[in-house]
């Protein structure tokens, strides 16, 4: 019975993977641009976004979900996006949030004198952002991303709430055969992916440790 | 015709006037010195030079051209130009702390395609080794004493070839035992139509290295002239105050 059920789970384990690898392929960089709006000279901007990564932060990624998958057709009778989709999108604005504010806290965190340095050597606001500021950045914000990578990896299982299949779901769906130990096995899998993560993030913050400061 | 050219410069902050009006010329390969008290507005004044500031009144020109007029929207491109005109030695560094000591000095050539990366490389080890330090091209600035930084970041400001560079108190931050070696380095740029602007609390070293002296007082000049005109015989009462009270302090 091990190995069908080991092959299920892996089947269920490979549809969080998915969830996992695009969430962080779109909320990365979409972090970066509601960081950037949260932090605009331009304060309606600034405002609207601060607003919203409030109230994104501030509710539940499960009703989130419940919102983007039925809210248009319940609200403008549009057609509902595919399950997959509409979770990828409701991770996705929900992790962007989070990672703005890390993203934030790092790019505060930089010496006004390390930007003038920059400009005074006549470099342009982007090369200062991408050479000076954004790899300073990474290293000060490794810690909380590694932390909010792990609670990715263990949300994915919010997915199933409007039915997307993914680990927890195949554990479960044992239970109407009469085994419960499947369900338990798939802690298991979490355990290994967030082992394997966190000696991945163990290793790029040593990698990153050839300087200081 | 003067190099460097500043008008009227005045700057205020909210309702503190901090520059009331500051004309100076400065000649090609000249060393000006700035001297005076804290809050002054000496910073400010570099500070403006290099376009960290922006004033809210007058002009200033180099070589003839004006690079700014109080009023003038200026882009952001035009303002990065205008630049590349100054340099600016900061008095806590600011080195990268991400990237060695050739990487400091070779990212704004390398940047802005001031030569091939190869050459841009040669002209920075030929500086490092003007500033004493060929032999830590690879550390990191975490690795180096003050000093050493210091020199590092002038080297990296030197490495633009601007018409001015200024310095804003480049040993305040060093321990009195490191601030020779910077000052030694400073000295050795003079010459070779360096022009060079430094605010210093040095008065030894303002004397012995400067060609023009400017004493700052409550954000206008009180008094300028050359080192022998403002130390040894100053005429204006407040620099003569001034100068006394740096004796009784130093
Ligand atoms: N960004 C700013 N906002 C408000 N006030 C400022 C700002 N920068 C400088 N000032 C004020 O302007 C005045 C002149 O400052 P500045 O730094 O130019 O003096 P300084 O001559 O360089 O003094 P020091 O010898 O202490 O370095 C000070 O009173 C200072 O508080
Ligand atoms: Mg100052």
């Amino acid at each position: 019975m091990f190995i069908p059920v080991t092959l299920q789970l892996l089947d269920g384990f490979w549809e969080s993977l998915k969830v996992f690898l695009l969430t962080l392929a779109f909320s990365l960089p979409l972090g970066l641009i509601v960081c950037f709006g949260s932090m605009s000279k331009f304060s309606p901007l600034k405002a609207l976004i601060k607003c919203f990564v409030w109230v994104i932060r501030g509710t539940p990624l499960m009703l989130q979900l419940i919102i983007i998958f039925y809210g248009p057709g319940l609200l403008f009778d549009l057609p509902a996006m595919p399950r997959f989709t509409a979770t990828i999108v409701a991770f996705a604005i929900n992790y962007a949030c989070y990672f703005s504010e890390i993203y934030r806290g790092g790019i505060e965190s930089i010496a006004k004198g390390q930007y003038e340095a920059g400009q005074v050597l006549g470099l342009t606001k982007g090369q200062i952002f991408f050479k000076i500021v954004l790899p300073q950045v990474i290293k000060r914000i490794m810690a909380p991303m590694s932390n909010e990578v792990i609670t990715l990896v263990k949300d994915t299982s919010l997915a199933r709430i409007i039915s997307v299949y993914e680990i927890i779901w195949a554990g479960e769906s044992f239970i109407k055969k009469g085994l419960l130990w499947p369900l338990f096995y798939t802690g298991a899998f979490y355990l290994l992916f967030n082992g394997g993560l966190t000696l991945l993030f163990g290793y790029i913050e040593k990698k990153l440790n050839y300087y200081r400061g | 015709m003067a190099l460097l050219e500043v008008k009227n410069i005045k700057k205020s902050f909210g309702k503190t006037e901090v520059l009331k009006g500051v004309s100076f010329t400065l000649e090609k390969g000249q060393v000006l010195a700035i001297i005076g008290s804290s809050g002054s507005g000496k910073t400010t004044l570099l500070r403006s030079l290099n376009f960290l500031e922006t004033p809210d009144e007058g002009e200033i020109l180099v070589g003839g051209k004006q690079l700014f007029s109080a009023g003038v929207k200026y882009t952001d491109d035009q303002v990065r130009e205008n630049r590349l005109h100054f340099g600016l030695v900061f008095q806590n560094f600011n080195l990268f702390p991400h990237y060695n000591v050739l990487e400091n000095i070779t990212l704004a050539p390398n940047l802005l395609n001031i030569a091939s990366p190869e050459e841009n490389k040669v002209t920075a080890m030929h500086l490092l080794e003007q500033v004493g330090l060929a032999d830590r091209a690879n550390a990191y600035p975490y690795q180096l004493s003050g000093g050493q930084q210091q020199r590092v970041a002038i080297a990296r400001a030197w490495a633009m070839h601007p018409e001015v560079l200024c310095f804003d108190e480049p040993t305040s931050a060093l321990d009195p035992e490191l601030t020779g070696e910077v000052l030694r380095v400073i000295k050795g740029l003079k010459g070779e139509d360096r022009t060079m602007i430094v605010v210093t609390h040095e008065m030894d070293f303002a004397k012995s290295v400067a060609d023009v002296i400017i004493y700052m007082a409550d954000g206008v000049i009180e008094e300028m002239g050359t080192p022998e005109e403002v130390f040894d015989h100053p005429k204006s009462e407040k620099t003569r105050a001034f100068l006394q009270g740096f004796h009784e302090s130093y």
